[in-house]
């Protein structure tokens, strides 16, 4: 496969961190978000540690900084949420700056704050190192059920196809002077929503047709399985790990 | 709306989990009836539908612009099941590689999302296309009022998984009046989308709705000024030993022989079809303009385009109908045949 068939997201390379197999990959990152969200709010230092430790993550899969920054704004709406929480919520409150807080509610932003961006950073970082075809294999190694694997595989592998059609009918109709100003243009885009709808659709049929003259009788065959042995799964699992030993400080101090 | 990690408790994210897992389990099942072996390709580029007209824009007013969410759409478009499956997935691929929404929320997204939209959707819109009378008409309002509908609705199911497990401090009924008030302003939007998109579908390819199946007329023939049943089972015996590509191709043909056949005979006949669609049409937007203001804007050009179009579509609407009838055979056939092979199909 050539450098086409990556995702934009991935971030090609050769580091450790891309070499591990994509099941311990999507295990730890799935462990370490679990042990995050499982920490006390109280424990502010604990956040900035699993911080670190993301950090040291990234410097050994050798993503930059601000790639991985970059990535983060998707959370700019939840951001903006988390921002009117103090205002809202409910309990005493404390004068920041002659604004009127909720104690709880300055809590409660943080939380959903820290652990909302850790969750973030470790997805994008386990997306940016892990090819997708590989990420479907772990998932798959995951007893992830192998139709849904297969869904989720033909959407990836065409939703770059169907998007580009929806790019081609909007410049189709924008040749033709039209401009979706407001409601009154609905009907029109609705119409091109259909029509993708149609395409897709027959080009499902056409792509089952082809996969059955091709021998398809329900199931892929897995040409390329996946295997991890001890040392690759105790090295994914330190991060996990290490993020244990921090939650578990966080409860006892 | 995609819940990120922290803001639901880990226990309650976990159990949104299960039913999450449970419900896509029981869908994957389902959507093996809905579409058999087809599933995969289909149901894939069903999703990868989903994912690309979450991009496509809607402007509200200037500036302002809205997205459809899809649930109640694909589960008119491609069946309750399917429909499941193609929003899970796209929830899925979206945390997983887009790091839109939580990993730890997937269970929460999914079962907020993909399942009591799709569910409360379909529901009410089987409910309405029953009451209401047989017609291309009625599946778009159905359609519509589903999706009005499957958006508020998601909405309360986040309120009730919030007021159980939520992280923050927000009284239940602060959250529940932002979420359910934007969401009704929200879904009146979706609820228009959907309307015009599934609409537009079955104007084209009603044989692609699944929420139109058995709409279709039976086919009459007049012979000596009698209306009788147009005996449907003709190519069925021939069928059942051809390929599958002979058999469509056989089903095609009669069925345009059938139909050159009536339009011949019966050539008064799409003229009283035509005036009966037409004052049904009539009759159902005149209430809708009544009852509902907002839309009214939006269904104009739609009404037009179906004024021009209903004048020139007689003949063409009696092709439809005996493709569909032809179809119907086509699937019963193949059904049968794939109920046959499927012990040895789905073992590996």
């Amino acid at each position: 496969m050539g450098a086409g068939h990556a995702h934009r997201l991935y971030r090609h390379g050769h580091s450790p961190v891309h070499a591990l197999p994509p099941h311990t990959k999507l295990a730890a990152a799935f462990a370490f978000v679990v042990v995050v969200v499982s920490t006390p709010r109280e424990a502010m230092w604990a956040f900035g540690l699993y911080a670190v430790l993301l950090g040291v993550v990234a410097r050994l899969a050798r993503v930059p900084a601000g790639f991985l920054l970059k990535r983060l704004l998707i959370e700019v709406p939840f951001v903006a949420f988390a921002v009117l929480m103090p205002f809202v919520a409910e309990g005493e409150r404390v004068d920041v700056l002659g604004l009127s807080l909720s104690v709880n509610g300055l809590w409660g932003a943080w939380n959903v704050l820290a652990k909302g961006t850790l969750g973030v950073a470790a997805s994008v970082l386990l997306a940016s190192t892990t090819e997708l075809r590989e990420l479907l294999l772990g998932l798959q190694r995951l007893k992830l059920p192998p139709l849904l694997v297969q869904i989720a595989s033909f959407m990836i592998r065409y939703g770059d196809v169907i998007t580009d059609e929806m790019r081609r009918m909007r410049i189709a109709r924008e040749s033709r002077g039209f401009e979706a100003r407001g409601v009154r243009h609905w009907g029109v885009l609705a119409k091109s929503a259909g029509a993708l709808f149609i395409r897709s659709y027959e080009r499902g049929e056409r792509v089952h047709l082809a996969m059955v003259s091709r021998g398809y009788a329900g199931s892929m065959p897995v040409i390329d399985e996946v295997t991890a042995d001890r040392s690759q799964w105790s090295y994914a699992l330190m991060l996990p790990s290490a993020a244990l030993v921090v939650c578990l400080l966080g409860w006892t101090l | 709306m995609h819940v990120p990690d922290g803001f639901i408790n880990a226990p309650v994210s976990a159990a949104a989990g299960v039913v999450a897992a449970g419900v896509v389990a029981v869908s994957l099942r389902g959507a093996r009836r809905e579409l058999d072996e087809r599933t995969a390709p289909l149901a894939g580029l069903v999703a990868a539908f989903i994912f690309a007209v979450q991009m496509l824009n809607f402007p509200v007013a200037a500036g302002t612009s809205g997205h459809l969410l899809g649930g109640a759409l694909a589960a008119i478009l491609v069946g309750p099941f399917t429909g499941v499956l193609c929003v899970s997935v796209v929830l899925l691929m979206q945390g997983i590689l887009f790091a839109d929404g939580g990993l730890t929320a997937l269970g929460v997204n999914i079962t907020d999302m993909a399942i009591v939209t799709t569910v409360v959707g379909y529901a009410v819109f089987r409910g309405l296309v029953k009451v209401l009378p047989r017609g291309r008409r009625s599946v778009t309002v159905a359609s519509f009022v589903a999706a009005l509908l499957s958006v508020p609705a998601a909405a309360v199911c986040f309120t009730l998984i919030y007021a159980v497990g939520g992280t923050t401090d927000v009284s239940i009924g602060k959250v529940a009046t932002a979420m359910i008030g934007v969401h009704v302003l929200i879904g009146i939007g979706e609820a228009a989308i959907t309307g015009l998109t599934v609409g537009a579908v079955i104007a084209v390819r009603p044989d692609l709705v699944y929420g139109a199946r058995g709409l279709e007329q039976k086919l009459k023939l007049r012979v000596n000024g009698e209306l009788v049943d147009a005996p449907p089972s003709r190519p069925a015996p021939v069928a059942a030993r051809t390929s599958r590509r002979t058999l469509w191709i056989t089903g095609l043909v009669t069925s345009l022989v059938l139909a050159g056949f009536v339009s011949f005979y019966a050539s008064s006949n799409p003229d009283g079809l035509m005036k009966v669609a037409h004052d049904k049409g009539l009759d159902s937007r005149a209430q809708k303009h009544a009852s509902d203001g907002s839309p009214l804007a939006g269904y104009g050009v739609r009404d037009v385009a179906d004024a021009g179009l209903s004048k020139g579509l007689a003949g063409v609407i009696g092709v439809g109908v005996t493709v569909v009838a032809g179809s119907t055979v086509f699937w019963v056939v193949r059904r049968r045949r794939t109920a046959d092979a499927s012990p040895v199909g789905t073992g590996v």
